[in-house]
């Protein structure tokens, strides 16, 4: 967390209101995880569902193709990895910091 | 222009809220105050207003509707009473902490239970520190000029607060009166038209509206309502007085009756305040020096003003419709040993009227004989129930 003084209650907009619509951006929400989502290019399809049923917009697309998972605001829920239908899945549930702990 | 007509309180507040014309109005019923709303949904049906009617299934949907049709722009007020106001809780706070101008009049009743469906103040007191301003009104003339008042006061520039209007169910709001109505235009003058900075509905400028608020900002929020509520200080005795310009009735925080010289002094809110000028008035022919002080703005608390008003008066009652249970009084006793504070005085706690109860002149004599006594010295109990049975 940065040092940087927030404003007081003279300046803040009156009862919380946000006047920068999509500002939720600016919210990194990724440290709420417990598990996180793998993606595994090979087995993908590209069809897209996780796109649509992620609700955090969290899958990163490029061109119509899923191209990766913005870590800083998925909150690991699993809905990309149960919706995802490809033969072998191509995105799947790992603890989250299981690797760097060492626990495999 | 002035018109003198005979009305109950329930279709003064209705009228009012025909020439108010509001964008939104949410209706549920609850007893005493089911006419509001049902004679407002009669102007409605005749085309009398171009309200957006909108009938719900709870008061607690009833006030979400209010904010969600305010945080959208509009200018939007409903109704309600005793029960519904306590299954609003929840909202009624978040309409003042979201700022958002709502006017509701609420038809004082005695809260279950046991079941009761009459006069006391106990539904007010429990939205005492819940951000709403809230006016009392000691007869349908004021209930219907307060009603009108609320919607510049609650939209002022630096308050933007809910106003709840006070009236005391049944005794005014089913009694008729003779009292003036303004002419329609001119109160639509008086109220304007209602622009809200930033709404929902502004789709060049889209807004979040209730957002998330922790550790980090919930506060400062809180802390600007304290500071929108000295502003509603301002407001309620600017628009009074633009209203008395208007009307030739001019409202402050309170009216005196009989207080220059008074040495015994009630001070109380609601209708009762009319039966107790009769009191005073049958004292005075008896030399005794009896006055009274009628508060009409109970939040925010215009205690400076009050301890201006009092400085002189040794023994003051306090008269409180409803009960706090702290074992130390009702809700208004506390409030004026705050704004009396350090000073000489003698308060005394009149608990009177639950559940409709009656409370007539001869119980107010009673008191003020009570407040002569401890003037003179003798003992008198610091709380007091008037007209319950040993
Ligand atoms: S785990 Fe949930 S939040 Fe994260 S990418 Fe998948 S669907 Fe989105
Ligand atoms: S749902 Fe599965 S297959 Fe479809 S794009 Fe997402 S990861 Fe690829």
């Amino acid at each position: 967390m940065s040092k940087e003084q927030k404003p007081g209650w003279k300046t803040l907009t009156r009862g919380g209101l946000i006047l920068d619509a999509g500002n939720a951006d600016e919210y990194a929400t990724g440290g709420w995880r417990v598990k996180r989502p793998e993606w595994i290019p090979d087995n993908c399809i590209h069809c897209l569902f996780c796109w649509v049923y992620c609700p955090d917009s969290s899958i990163e697309t490029k061109d119509g193709k899923m191209t990766g998972i913005d870590y800083e605001h998925c909150k690991g829920c699993g809905i990309c990895a149960e919706v995802c239908p490809a033969k072998e899945k191509a995105i799947v549930m790992e603890p989250e910091g299981g690797k760097e702990d060492g626990d495999e | 222009m002035n018109k003198r007509v005979a009305l109950t309180g329930n279709e003064a507040v209705a009228k009012a809220m025909q020439q108010i014309n509001p964008d939104v109005v949410a209706a549920y019923p609850i007893t005493p105050q089911t006419e509001i709303v049902q004679i407002f949904s009669k102007y409605v049906a005749d085309g009398k207003v171009e309200t957006e009617f909108v009938t719900v299934e709870s008061e607690h949907s009833a006030m979400s509707a209010c904010i969600g049709s305010a945080a959208g722009g509009a200018r939007s007020m409903t109704a309600t009473s005793a029960n519904g106001l306590a299954l609003m809780w929840e909202v009624v706070y978040i309409a003042a902490s979201t700022r958002l101008p709502i006017v509701m009049p609420v038809v004082n009743r005695a809260l279950s239970a046991p079941i009761n469906i009459h006069c006391d103040h106990s539904d007010a007191m429990g939205a005492r520190d819940s951000g709403w301003i809230q006016l009392f009104s000691e007869n349908a003339q004021e209930a219907y000029d307060n009603a009108i008042q609320a919607v510049r006061i609650g939209e002022s520039k630096d308050v933007l607060l809910p106003v709840m209007v006070n009236l005391d169910g049944f005794i005014i709001s089913h009694a008729v009166e003779n009292l003036n109505i303004n002419d329609a235009e001119e109160v639509q003058k008086f109220v304007g038209e209602y622009k809200a900075e930033h709404h929902l509905l502004d789709k060049d400028n889209p807004i979040t509206v209730g957002p998330l608020d922790l550790q980090d900002y919930y506060f400062e929020h809180k802390r600007q309502q304290s500071e929108a509520m000295k502003y509603a200080k301002e407001a309620v005795k600017k628009i009074g007085k633009e209203y008395g310009e208007l009307t030739g009735r001019e409202y402050g925080y309170f009216t005196g009756y009989k207080l220059e010289d008074a040495e015994i002094v009630l001070i109380g809110m609601g209708s009762t305040m009319g039966t107790a000028q009769a009191a005073v008035d049958e004292l005075r022919e008896q030399g005794v020096k009896a006055g009274l002080l009628k508060l009409r703005m109970f939040r925010p608390f215009p205690a400076e003003e009050l301890a201006e008003a009092l400085a002189h008066v040794p023994v003051i009652g306090v008269l409180d419709r409803a009960e706090t249970f702290s074992t130390n009084g009702g809700p208004l006793f506390t409030d004026m040993h705050f704004a009396l504070y350090g000073q000489e005085h003698k308060l005394i706690d009149f608990i009177y009227g639950l559940g409709g109860r009656d409370t007539n002149v001869s119980h107010l004599k009673g008191m003020f004989e009570m407040l002569q006594k401890a003037k003179d010295g003798q003992p008198i109990d610091r709380i007091n129930y008037i007209g319950v049975r040993e």
